[in-house]
């Protein structure tokens, strides 16, 4: 499968603000947050539709979020995932003795998701990172 | 039906005071003044899908419920009996109640951290370094003429920050910006959409290209009134709104921060381009900088949680200063939470630290990177942790949660967020600033009260006092235990 070297940066985005408002457990901050912004061009040259599932990795961990066309492109090679725990499955954890991780510049990989893959509600989710419920 | 006039907003570190709120028999039915985030808040916070209504413990891997005084001992065992517990969060809840957990976190020879360690924490420690020339934002909304927002999307964090105090407000000796952007829109976006220009533009859907690269608007030097320049690696919609957008390659803002000061400093560049910024747009950026009368330079986590962390706040502080020889310049983070900038004082006031300060010596000690939230997370050294007003299982690195939610785990949070559902006891508290009174700090370092506009659902109690229960509890705990060691 076709694979692109990208880099992930992450933050707040005004609807994962409102969902999150709408609750943590809600479907409004699911659609908000599991998502993952990609240039128009580089989601054509993977042959990924907007609103299909992508694969987004990187040397910390993998996970599948819906592929969302950007409308403030052209951002070759960057792509960006709203803040909330999909994004964390991913982000690297060094904090370079400051306290902060790194959440921007990520090194990431992007490719389509295969059709088992899925992208998986927040249950679901933690209950496979942490085995509670 | 009653009205409540100017209350505070209890989300973003705009923490605007304006908002009014219909109540109607105990529910909050419409919300004037506040920005969408504001208004879902304030609409939907009280929905019982989402919100912790009852003390819960976990039994057998499951939550069930129990009673406050179960719950409250539970806690109170839980911290007592570890070596090196962790309480973090703090940033989304009034000042007393900060102060009853940085009480707490002496009392057990722990590590109290609030969300500015994963957040501005980079900032403070340059600020501790370089110093700051800041202001309130009041002085800004009235004076400044140049706005700058450096890795920072107002429109999407602070969504009211450039209507209420840059920008896009009227102030008393600089007028709004906004008839300006309406009208270049107008320019773009042809006559069919023209009455809805000022409307669209609000819009989250909404995208016209910014103004960048090569075409620099010659009247930008020329123009005397207030003016916005958005930098940042990423098109924002902020960028959008502004009068010129800088795009800085990833992770370079700390070469464009210098290569600013050198020319501050009238010393040449021997390059081309600068962070993919060519240096002749730079020189132009850099002469409207000298050039107004009191500028105003906001950073957000872009420069933050980018690769240099406090380096580029050390540049940034810098540049600040270097522009003061030529003219009047203040920098201002702009904190995200409502109280992050709360949680910073009441630590400062109590132990002398802003933020991760440990008490486990017996006295208090600070060091991030060492005693830091994530830090400590990701080295698995603490063995229980109490999580207030923030949700760390979804917004820490997937280590540093798992190391969390493997060791016995409370939460005081009003609403069930994925920390919540992950603890070993929830203790349910109120939404503080909607249904109980407090104390908070605006980005700026401003106090404002919050406000009790409708009475909490019944067996609610406040941060604060589940806070004092468990501290009264653990001394009680600890009494016992010396008097049986005796
Ligand atoms: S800008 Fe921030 S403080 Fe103001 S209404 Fe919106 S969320 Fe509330």
């Amino acid at each position: 499968m076709q694979k692109m070297k990208v880099t992930l940066l992450s933050g707040r985005t005004i609807n994962q603000g409102t969902g999150k408002e709408h609750g943590k457990t809600s479907q409004e901050y699911y659609e908000s947050v599991a998502i993952c912004e990609v240039d128009t061009n580089d989601l054509d040259a993977l042959g990924i539709k907007d609103g299909a599932n992508i694969k987004v990795s990187t040397e910390f961990g993998s996970i599948i979020v819906k592929a969302k066309e950007s409308i403030r492109g052209p951002h070759p090679g960057i792509i960006y995932m709203p803040y909330g725990p999909w994004i964390n499955a991913v982000a690297n954890p060094t904090t370079h003795s400051t306290g902060m991780p790194s959440f921007k510049g990520i090194h990431a990989e992007i490719e389509p998701a295969t059709s088992a893959e899925r992208v998986l509600p927040l249950h679901e989710l933690l209950k496979q990172a942490f085995g509670k419920e | 039906m009653p009205i409540v006039k100017n209350v505070t907003c209890p989300i973003c570190g705009t923490f605007c005071d304006d908002i009014e709120l219909t109540v109607k028999k105990n529910k909050v039915v419409d919300v004037k003044n506040a920005c969408a985030m504001g208004e879902a808040k304030f609409l939907n916070y009280s929905d019982p899908h989402h919100r912790n209504l009852n003390p819960l413990i976990r039994r057998n891997g499951t939550l069930v419920e129990t009673s406050w005084t179960e719950a409250i001992k539970k806690s109170a065992k839980i911290l007592a009996e570890a070596s090196y517990p962790l309480l973090y969060g703090w940033s989304s809840t009034c000042c007393e109640a900060i102060s009853a957990g940085i009480e707490l976190a002496e009392e057990i020879g722990g590590v109290i951290d609030n969300t500015s360690s994963v957040c501005h924490g980079p900032s403070i420690l340059s600020i501790q370094d370089v110093g700051i020339s800041t202001c309130t934002l009041g002085q800004i909304r009235h004076r400044a003429d140049l706005i700058i927002y450096w890795g920072s999307d107002p429109y999407s964090a602070h969504p009211r920050h450039l209507e209420r105090y840059t920008a896009f407000t009227e102030g008393r000796f600089q007028p709004s910006e906004w008839k300006r952007y309406v009208s270049r829109l107008r320019g773009v976006i042809g006559k069919k959409k023209l009455e809805r220009a000022s409307q669209l533009a609000l819009m989250e859907e909404f995208s016209v290209p910014p103004i960048t690269g090569n075409q620099f608007p010659p009247t930008l030097e020329t123009e005397k009134e207030r003016k916005l320049i958005v930098i940042d690696a990423r098109r924002t919609h902020s960028a959008e709104f502004a009068d010129y957008f800088v795009q800085v390659e990833p992770n370079k803002d700390y070469e464009l921060l210098q290569a600013m000061r050198m020319l501050v400093k009238n010393e040449e560049l021997e390059v081309e381009k600068v962070a993919g910024v060519p240096v002749g747009v730079l020189e132009k950026i850099v002469d409207v900088m000298i050039g107004c009368k009191f500028g105003v330079l906001f950073f957000g986590v872009g420069l933050t949680m980018s690769s240099g962390k406090l380096r580029n706040i050390d540049a940034a502080l810098a540049l600040t200063r270097d522009l003061n020889f030529a003219t009047k310049f203040v920098i201002m983070p702009m904190r995200g939470h409502f109280n992050v900038t709360g949680a910073n004082m009441v630590s400062i006031w109590q132990t002398g630290y802003p933020f991760s300060v440990d008490f486990s010596q017996g006295f208090p000690f600070y060091n991030p990177g060492e005693t830091s939230a994530v830090d400590i997370l990701s080295r698995d050294e603490s063995d229980a942790a109490l999580v207030i007003a923030s949700d760390p299982v979804a917004n820490f690195p997937r280590v540093a949660a798992q190391n969390l939610v493997k060791n016995p785990l409370i939460v005081i949070d009003p609403e069930k967020s994925a920390t919540a559902l992950m603890a070993d006891v929830v203790l349910p508290s109120t939404f503080v600033g909607i249904e109980a009174e407090g104390i908070a700090y605006r980005m700026d370092g401003v106090p404002l009260p919050l406000k009790r506009v409708v009475k909490p659902p019944k067996g609610l109690l406040s941060d604060e006092e589940i806070l004092r229960r468990i501290l009264r509890e653990v001394r009680k705990l600890k009494r016992s235990q010396r008097r049986s060691n005796a």
